[in-house]
């Protein structure tokens, strides 16, 4: 088997792959290369042609496809190597990449660090317990974006969603403009898990209904998708018995939440979430096997791809210094923990675990809440002590929130083992 | 005078606009940046978007480009738009900024590509 060795290998093309393979480079280490499964780099961007990226990073309004041209041609500008229509088949705990591609058969890198960008996967049909038949004519949203955006072929005409997520919302409108008939949007939880101005833009800017508390508890059809039954759940997401209602279709969207796909990291070893699905990771984003990071939605799954890059960045620095410091043989001295806890109202943290070593000026955490609210007060606790707290108008579990932890703040504190975010009582 | 609730489409705040028109003078409450106002205003006199979609490539290494309408387009225009998209085709080189149909369905706009098939 061919074997080779590469400072930093970087799983997965899309755009978490391209900005820590940037972020490698420009940190100083030459040898970084990318594996990418597709034909073409760039990844989800390359179906997400609607706009609406890029008003962080670039200060305008770009398409997917766009955003994803301005990294890679930066990736090719600097000359990063990268490899495409290869598949990882395995990553094990001393860094050692397994992966295959039609001209180098199966071979295998060893790694002074690895970025895990992979990514995350639709929910499909099969997870969400849905009675009836297998029929032809059931899609999760982001299949059917390909089928639309990419493939050029319509999957039905007489469409219904399920789910809220931001894919079936986009897909809602871009159905509706190819000519499809959008009939309803059913939402199981009593809140929508999209962004509000994709509600406004896709939903009611063609008077497509969402209906809220309400999920599909039938699908007929046997060859093809006949029509589908939604009915309102009550409080506890059970449906209410004579609330049944019957929508003829040939066509059930899902868009019922993401899942980072973790497989490769779980065969290494690393540690994961139960709340993200994602990694446990620290502010270098470094995971629980040592110079293993990771980024992007196979981290923890984000609503904007300019989020993504940042966070990415991180990983990529925090891959490079890592590579550099086993390479001049440093150790570190301080090699102190803190863990991040979710408090009150709040579902997790990315990272975890803050090591102020490595801290220079402040640590980006990024949350999530698990509910809506209004007028909340979230607070920075150490050792469950009040530091200090910002005032948020609304809060939704769709939304990712972010404050700063600050190094002042972890130098004042040396000896604190728990930092919180959460409500203020 | 007029009084409306809309959601901002600029960014991902979505914020809560109350908009109010009132001899032809329009007032925007509710936005946390400049953009919200400018978008609420627009929204009441001279709604617009961006429309995006993709046109049909004849022997080309992808069967589809993405475009989109190079600036907004009045929203009451998006269905024509896509009529005169849908019937487009376009032949390999295309790169991202050609222009594929310019003036679309009497906009002004032109239709541009997002993405580079060889």
């Amino acid at each position: 088997m061919y074997c080779r060795e590469t400072d930093v290998v970087i799983i997965g093309g899309g755009p978490a792959g391209l900005a820590a393979a940037l972020a490698v480079k420009a940190a100083g280490v030459e040898s970084v290369l990318i594996l990418e499964r597709d034909t073409q780099l760039g990844g989800i961007l390359n179906q997400c042609i609607h706009n609406g990226f890029g008003l962080h990073t670039f200060k305008e309004e770009l398409t997917g496809p766009e955003y994803a041209a301005r990294f890679i041609k930066r990736v090719l500008d600097e000359k990063i190597e990268y490899m495409l229509e290869t598949m990882v088949v395995d990553l094990k705990s001393d860094r050692t990449v397994v992966a295959m591609n039609r001209k180098e058969g199966l071979f295998s890198i060893k790694a002074g660090a690895v970025v895990l960008a992979m990514g995350c996967r639709e929910r499909p049909r099969g997870a969400l317990g849905i009675p009836g038949f297998r029929p032809a004519g059931i899609f999760t949203a982001g299949t059917a974006q390909r089928f639309v955006n990419v493939e050029g072929i319509m999957p039905g005409s007489e469409v219904v969603i399920l789910g809220s997520g931001d894919i079936g919302l986009i897909m809602a409108r871009r159905m509706t403009l190819e000519g499809a008939h959008v009939k309803l949007v059913a939402e199981l939880m009593p809140y929508s898990g999209g962004l509000k101005r994709n509600i406004a833009q896709c939903l009611n800017d063609y008077n497509i209904p969402l209906k809220l508390s309400h999920t599909v508890v039938d699908i007929k059809g046997k060859e093809r998708v006949e029509g589908v039954t939604i009915a309102e759940v009550d409080e506890r997401l059970k449906p209410i018995p004579g609330t049944e209602e019957f929508y003829p279709c040939d066509t059930l969207l899902l868009s019922c939440g993401l899942i980072p796909e973790n497989e490769l990291s779980g065969s290494a070893g690393v540690a994961l979430s139960p709340v993200t699905g994602g990694a446990v990771v620290d502010n270098t984003l470094e995971t629980s096997i040592p110079g293993v990071f990771a980024c992007g939605n196979v981290l923890h799954v984000h609503d904007l791809v300019d989020y993504v890059s940042e966070e990415a960045e991180n990983a990529g620095r925090g891959a490079a210094e890592y590579v550099k410091g086993q390479k001049a043989g440093i150790v570190p001295e301080d090699d102190t923990v803190m863990e991040m806890k979710a408090g009150k109202g709040v579902r997790y943290t990315v990272p975890a675990k803050i090591r102020p070593a490595t801290v220079k000026k402040d640590v980006l955490v990024r949350f999530r809440v698990d509910n809506n609210y209004k007028d909340v007060s979230i607070g920075v606790f150490y050792d469950g002590r009040l530091e200090r707290s910002v005032k948020k108008r609304t809060v939704a579990p769709g939304e990712m929130e972010e404050l700063r932890i600050r190094k002042e703040e972890l130098d004042k504190y040396p000896e604190v083992k728990e930092i919180t975010i959460g409500f203020v009582e | 005078m007029e009084t409306r609730e809309m959601t901002c489409i600029n960014c991902p705040l979505g914020c809560l606009l109350t908009v109010t028109k009132d001899n032809g003078k329009v007032t925007v409450t509710g936005n946390t940046c400049p953009r919200g106002e400018d978008y609420g205003i627009k929204e009441m006199t001279d709604p617009r978007r961006t429309v995006t979609s993709t046109v049909r490539v004849k022997n080309g290494s992808a069967v589809k480009v993405p475009v989109k309408t190079k600036t907004d387009i009045p929203k009451d225009k998006i269905f024509e738009v896509m009529d005169v998209i849908r019937k487009a085709e376009v032949k390999p080189p295309v790169h991202i900024g050609d222009i594929i149909v310019d003036d679309i369905a009497g906009t002004g706009v032109p239709l541009v590509a997002t993405k580079d098939v060889e």
